[in-house]
């Protein structure tokens, strides 16, 4: 029997395929950025024309929804020439298609981009942000939001380099992670108050445990809810500035060291003791603090993201501070929600400025305010609407002030919040040693930084 | 040799007919003309399942992070699928899953069926609809319900409790020993349903007079079992099979929801890290290679699946 021309021709039409696309994947998002970058800005948005600018967010649930919902109206009442096309995803779905987008021809002129590596880094090495130091002098943004805070949206020109540079976003809210005690469990255990130095922190969870309670809840199912932890108790052994080196990714740092020993120590030591439930990473991150607030435990160690719904069902009993100072320094793992970018490829980017400066603007700070996030900028002049809320503004207030915002240790390198996650989970289970978690660590860190210079 | 001679001498004179004879093959219309039939759906397939696909293998051979140019990283990421432990582990959770997708369901689902088939159930119907159900809920929503029945206050738990049996009660997705069979039993439950349809569904073809002369020949029920009904399910066993071990290898949804690969990395599989490193970690090549490596090992395993069952047919 002669052989059928099929096999020869699904081949041919196999190596036809393969030679159409045999061009270089990401050889065809052009780097070439149409958005001039220099010269003089127009800061006056009555100004320019008529303008649609294409905003892409994630503010859409509870108080974020409420807040730039108010304040798109207000920008397109005071500026009727500019039309807002607003497009909203989840926070999942925005950080999975954003990417796709930016590299097509027509990406977003303002988008949400994730402040870390894989997501802002990640699209300024690709050249497809904009450099925002023009419009921050312009605007005197640098006036109103500190170092501390710009340095999670800035990178070198390449990207390589995280938390110095340009700057390239511009958050509307703060966030830090602290402690939040729920004060009645603490009075039956003879707490009177919340301590506010390590070595009483540390006194009073054996106190709420010889009480027969739980001292700390934690539920670490989905791996990230103990980065958190180990950033808190690492933020009391280790200097901010290596902090700083390591979570940001940048060269010459170390985690093998004997703070951050101890920092990992401390969380053997508590698993030891009883402080954590024996069940800490069969749950979940959810269920976890709606057993707090249910009273099961004396406190969560969270950020302050969980202030409103913790304020709803915990009322008075609720209280929440930075966490108590081991150093004279002290510090606090905290950044910002996820700023607001510029496409290098936008027709207006006097526009697209102009709208981030006024959802930034000392009047949306109070319109955040009012509708319960966490100003980032001028917090302290904001009157929060709640007790808890007020608390968390205080705290925020003056973690930045005393510059003590290290980042979240997740950011330093692409892999890191999968490395730190499992390793974590390893250390709270004992199936890895204080050493071995920080050698997995290191490991990582260590790659990455040899790699990427 | 001499058939060719005429064919070429009938090419001259009448190509009409000498190119229906072409090859000796069928009568009718030159075969090429096929190939328009199916160029439509072709046309589909190719543009939604072959060029992604050969993309794929593309893109697998660069170091890619989804937005900058790539780099050509030729075979390395290949090699990282083989040299990396965590990875190779990851494979190996797949495998294991299999036990749980589909060797337990077969197991479960032939004593269902022989039961069912066997005696005249009352409400027959009414079974097969509950013992299907499953089936018929998304999978994210079974993964959610799941992830509360196993958490240290759910109902698994609560149950074992409530029959004195204490000392078992755990964390069973944070549990580092537990937390691979507890994934792997969502499927099993899952999967019973339907290896058991298909299964009753075969059983139906079977003529009775196999199971009367069996019977007048003195079998038990279990005899009667393994020489007759067994043997007439082997197409069903093999479909039921293939189905459930694509179904164990791709388990992605599952495993994202409930465990995320944790706790360590205890339940990692190789389609969450396909999605961790392509969307999450921007590492789209190394997550085309593994995504390459599991479709090869999908296409084998279900290949020696059909060819085991199709044998002495």
């Amino acid at each position: 029997m002669r052989r059928r021309p099929t096999t020869t021709l699904i081949a041919a039409g196999m190596l036809g395929a393969l030679a159409l696309t045999a061009c270089t994947p990401g050889s065809n998002s052009s780097e070439g950025s149409t958005a001039s970058q220099s010269g003089q800005v127009n800061t006056d948005p009555a100004s320019m024309g008529q303008v649609t600018l294409t905003v892409w967010d994630q503010e859409v649930r509870g108080g974020q929804a409420a807040q730039i919902e108010e304040l798109n109206k207000e920008f397109q009442a005071k500026y009727p020439n500019i039309t807002l096309k607003r497009v909203t995803r989840s926070f999942d779905d925005l950080k999975t298609t954003l990417g796709l987008a930016l590299s097509g021809n027509t990406p977003p002129d303002v988008f949400q981009a994730n402040n870390g590596r894989p997501d802002m880094g990640k699209f300024v090495q690709a050249g497809q942000l904009l450099p925002l130091d023009r419009y921050a002098d312009a605007y005197k943004w640098t006036d109103r939001y500190p170092e501390s805070v710009r340095k999670y949206s800035s990178y070198s020109e390449d990207g390589k380099t995280f938390g110095t540079g340009n700057l390239y976003g511009l958050p509307q809210v703060g966030e830090v992670v602290g402690v939040y005690a729920d004060k009645a469990v603490l009075a039956k255990a003879g707490v009177s108050e919340v301590p506010t130095d390590w070595a009483g922190f540390e006194a009073s969870l054996q106190k709420v445990k010889d009480a027969g309670q739980q001292p700390l809840v934690l539920g670490n199912l989905d791996k990230w809810p103990a980065i958190h932890v180990f950033g808190t108790v690492q933020a009391q052994t280790t200097p901010a500035d290596q902090i700083r080196q390591l979570g940001f990714g940048q060269k010459g740092g170390s985690w093998t060291t004997p703070e951050n020993t101890e920092a990992a120590q401390t969380l053997v030591d508590w698993v030891d003791k009883g402080y954590f439930s024996k069940d800490v990473n069969g749950l979940g991150y959810d269920p976890a603090w709606q057993e707090f607030s249910k009273g099961k435990g004396a406190y969560l160690i969270a950020g302050t993201w969980l202030q409103a719904d913790l304020g709803k069902a915990m009322g008075d009993d609720l209280t929440f501070v930075l966490p108590p100072k081991a150093q004279a320094t002290p510090a606090a793992t905290g950044g910002t929600g996820i700023p607001w970018a510029v496409s290098s490829k936008t027709k207006n980017p006097d526009a697209a400025a102009a709208y981030i400066d006024f959802i930034t603007s000392k009047d949306a700070m109070g319109v955040l305010a009012k509708t319960e996030n966490l100003p980032v900028a001028d917090t302290a002049d904001q009157k929060a609407p709640s007790a808890i809320g007020q608390d968390v503004f205080t705290a925020f207030g003056t973690a930045v002030e005393d510059d003590a915002l290290v980042p979240y240790l997740d950011y330093a390198t692409p892999t890191m919040a999968d490395t730190l996650g499992a390793a974590l989970q390893d250390l709270l289970a004992k199936k890895a040693t204080p050493e071995q978690f920080l050698e997995t660590v290191q490991k990582d860190y260590g790659d990455f930084v040899a790699q990427n210079g | 040799m001499t058939d060719t001679a005429v064919a070429a001498e009938d090419r001259t004179r009448t190509p009409e007919r000498a190119r229906r004879r072409r090859g000796g093959g069928p009568p009718g219309e030159p075969r090429a003309v096929g190939w328009l039939y199916v160029l439509p759906a072709l046309l589909v397939y190719a543009a939604f399942l072959l060029y992604p696909l050969l993309r794929a293998v593309q893109i697998s051979l660069y170091d890619w992070n989804g937005n900058t140019l790539a780099t050509w990283a030729g075979l390395d990421n290949y090699a990282d699928v083989v040299t990396d432990p965590a990875l190779r582990a990851s494979f190996g959770h797949a495998l294991v899953l299999i036990a749980f997708y589909a060797l337990l369901p077969l197991l479960v689902g032939l004593v269902l069926t022989a039961i069912l088939s066997r005696a005249q159930v009352r409400g027959l119907g009414f079974f097969r609809t509950v013992v299907f159900l499953p089936q018929v809920v998304a999978m994210v929503v079974i993964a959610v319900a799941w992830r509360r029945m196993y958490s240290p206050d759910g109902s698994v738990n609560d149950l074992l409790r409530a029959i004195g049996l204490d000392g078992l009660t755990r964390g069973w997705l944070g549990d580092y020993t537990a937390a691979l069979p507890a994934v792997g039993l969502v499927g099993t439950w899952f999967e019973i349903g339907l290896v058991t349809v298909l299964l009753l569904a075969g059983t139906g073809k079977i003529p009775t007079e196999l199971y009367e002369a069996a019977r007048l020949d003195g079998a038990g029920p279990v005899r009667e079992f393994v020489t007759v009904t067994l043997p007439a399910l082997r197409g069903e066993i093999s479909v039921a099979l293939t189905l459930t071990v694509i179904a164990a290898l791709r388990t992605f949804d599952l495993v994202y929801v409930t465990t995320r690969g944790g706790p360590g990395t205890s339940t990692s599989v190789p389609s969450y890290e396909v999605y961790n490193r392509a969307f999450q970690q921007g590492r789209v090549g190394s997550a085309a290679a593994i995504a390459v490596v599991l479709t090869l090992v999908i296409f084998a395993i279900s290949f020696g699946i059909t060819r085991i069952a199709e044998r002495d047919r």
